[in-house]
């Protein structure tokens, strides 16, 4: 149990109860809100062509990036319409998981 | 030849193959902190009882110069035993013979005994030790991970399966041990995964040592896929023994009943539990007091700390026990701790172990990391697996009993036998200060002073509904009693419960929330 010093509670409705952390509790991931204006990297892996330059504007499902990863080549594409405002990488460029890849702004 | 010269030829010929891999791949074994297969069979049944089977079966690999191989009983070692005088079948894999890998025929001889396991209606026991699929023998040796994985499945409810990992288990392998009961594990040898830390590395960049991605502590802490944690095998076939006593040979029958013993504990069961519901105490030490000889064999110690499962005896009988841990995330409900007790709820009504619920808990865990795992099919699992259950169920209810929780924690409503509630125990929508804030949202607002008229309306909704009493007017208790009359009470309730019979409507399986 939690010593005197370095008590650990737990709030469930309003109510503040005095327990311990699970190992799993303290590495649970906290909530960020999505920025979707980067297009950051579900998985590790590769750029294998970059097919869009600073500036220019694109349709929604515009490929933007081909990353190879697990093996396959993945077509990276814009999610709305949209400015690509900074490319960040590189061809050849290895890059890991959550890496922001390009960042863009929606165009109406 | 004569009679005394063959029986000299079998004997030679048997401990040729007992040799398995040899001295060296032996040496290299032990050396790891690991018995061989045969050594860990011996350990775990009755002395002199195992019989082996299949030892003269030889692999039917002709590819890749395999034709000229000779493995000694094709890396596995099955037959049958007793374990306190219980019958049980069991197979281990014999990582010193072309490292255990699984070929057609080392399937066939795990298949053999699984058949004979499930047609005797005994416990089956599977030691893991095996680099996996061998290679050599492409498809064949897949079609022996699936006929062992659908007689997993078919002897699922019907006999106890037991699942040790003594060794790499890695991945389609992983899926029989998936499929069983109980899976054992022990510290530095157990390996699990899928997808090896090599493929991770070259696929993913991620670097991780086998033992960090899949072992013991990993399995038993975090991922949830290990039932028991054992710091060395010797530990760990104690662990399997005990668990054997417990359990039934199979679904037809109940448990080996003991003699009936008083518990030990010098705790008084009074003296547990703070007045506070809002400070922790150690749930196993309310059922350490109630259990025959204070004996609690828990299960999943680590995994889901928050509720707490296990078997004790009670008058000599095996009973599954769920419990609330106010010590750990006090006591809430959460992704995991739903899918801890599901599954052991479900274990016992398939293997007719009465279950008795002992409930604290201030609800389910709040968060965004809870809701988007999934918190809700998680949680429907335990409700789902109460209402299902036919064995006897009964409640106590010891202190808080809050909101949905109150509901999933066998509440009368999911047909409870029996819920028996400590005058301590308080039966609500949500705890006082919650509630409090919402009834008299208005109320604290616009008092002069909205603390002081908070805390009045605290105590007010305290005293109306933090108790037993509310609950018990509308029969949803049965009886308010006296936590010392804990055990007393239950032993009763379980002799009343003995003979229960509850007709289901017919149907070939339901559709629990996975």
């Amino acid at each position: 149990m939690a010593d005197q010093e370095n008590k650990q509670y737990i709030i469930v409705h309003s109510a503040k109860y005095e327990t311990t952390y699970t190992k799993k509790y303290l590495n649970r991931q906290v909530w960020e809100e999505p920025n979707f204006n980067l297009i950051k990297s579900y998985i590790p892996g590769t750029i294998i062509d970059i097919l869009v330059k600073e500036g220019q504007v694109l349709k929604s499902g515009a490929s933007i990036i081909v990353l190879e990863a697990m093996k396959m080549y993945n077509d990276v594409q814009m999610p709305f319409k949209g400015k690509i405002v900074k490319i960040n990488i590189e061809k050849g460029q290895k890059i890991p998981k959550g890496f922001v890849m390009i960042e863009i702004e929606p165009v109406k | 030849m004569s009679l005394k010269r063959s029986i000299l030829d079998l004997r030679k010929r048997k401990d040729e193959v007992r040799l398995g891999g040899g001295d060296k791949a032996i040496e290299k074994q032990v050396a790891q902190g690991k018995l061989t297969a045969r050594q860990r069979i011996l350990a775990i049944v009755d002395e002199g009882s195992f019989h082996e089977y299949d030892m003269f079966v030889e692999h039917v690999g002709t590819d890749f110069n395999m034709g000229n191989k000779v493995l000694a009983g094709d890396g596995v070692v099955i037959g049958t035993g007793t374990i306190y005088g219980s019958p049980i079948c069991i197979y281990a894999q014999d990582f010193t013979v072309e490292g255990g890998s699984l070929g057609l025929m080392h399937a066939r001889k795990i298949t053999k005994i699984m058949d004979h396991a499930l047609k005797m209606r005994v416990p089956l026991i599977g030691i893991n030790d095996s680099g996996g699929a061998r290679i050599q023998e492409g498809v064949n040796s897949l079609a022996g991970y699936g006929e062992i994985f659908f007689r997993n499945t078919l002897s699922s409810g019907v006999i106890p399966q037991i699942s040790v990992i003594l060794g790499p288990c890695a991945g389609g392998a992983v899926y029989s041990p998936a499929l069983t009961d109980f899976v054992f594990v022990v510290e530095n040898i157990s390996k699990m995964f899928i997808t090896g830390p090599a493929v991770i590395k070259s696929v993913l960049g991620e670097d991780i040592s086998m033992e960090a991605l899949g072992g013991a502590r990993v399995h038993a802490e975090i991922t949830g896929n290990a039932h028991f944690f054992a710091l060395s095998e010797k530990e760990c076939f104690e662990q399997i023994k005990t668990l054997i006593t417990y359990i039934p040979w199979n679904n037809t029958v109940r448990a080996k009943a003991f003699p009936p013993k008083e518990p030990k504990t010098k705790l008084k069961i009074e003296n547990i539990v703070p007045l506070d519901a809002r400070m922790p105490y150690d749930i196993r030490d309310i059922i350490k007091s109630i259990t025959d000889s204070s004996e609690f064999f828990e299960i999943m110690e680590l995994f889901a700390a928050n509720i707490v499962i296990g078997f004790g005896r009670m008058n000599g009988e095996t009973v599954g026990f769920v419990a609330n841990q106010p010590m750990v995330l006090a006591g809430v409900l959460d992704c995991d701790s739903s899918d801890k007790a599901a599954r052991f709820i479900r274990y016992c009504n398939a293997f007719n172990i009465p279950i008795i619920t002992l409930e604290d808990m201030p609800g389910y865990l709040p968060g965004v990391d809870q809701e988007h795992a999934g918190v809700i099919r998680h949680g429907a699992k335990i409700l789902y697996s109460y209402s299902e259950a036919t064995v006897p169920k009964i409640t106590v209810i010891i202190r808080k009993a809050y909101g949905g929780g109150y509901i999933a924690m066998n509440s009368r409503h999911l047909r409870a036998d029996f819920v028996f509630a400590w005058p301590t125990a308080e039966i609500a929508v949500m705890g006082p200060e919650g509630a409090a804030n919402i009834v008299f949202r208005k109320e604290i607002a616009e008092a002069a002073d909205p603390e002081a008229m908070r805390q009045q309306k605290i105590q007010e909704y305290k005293d109306k509904f933090a108790n037993p009493y509310v609950a018990a007017s509308k029969g949803y208790i049965d009886e308010v009693i006296e936590p010392q009359e804990t055990r007393k009470i239950l032993l009763h309730a379980l002799q009343i419960s003995m003979h229960k019979d509850v007709p289901a409507p017919a149907k070939k399986h339901g559709l629990p929330p996975f």
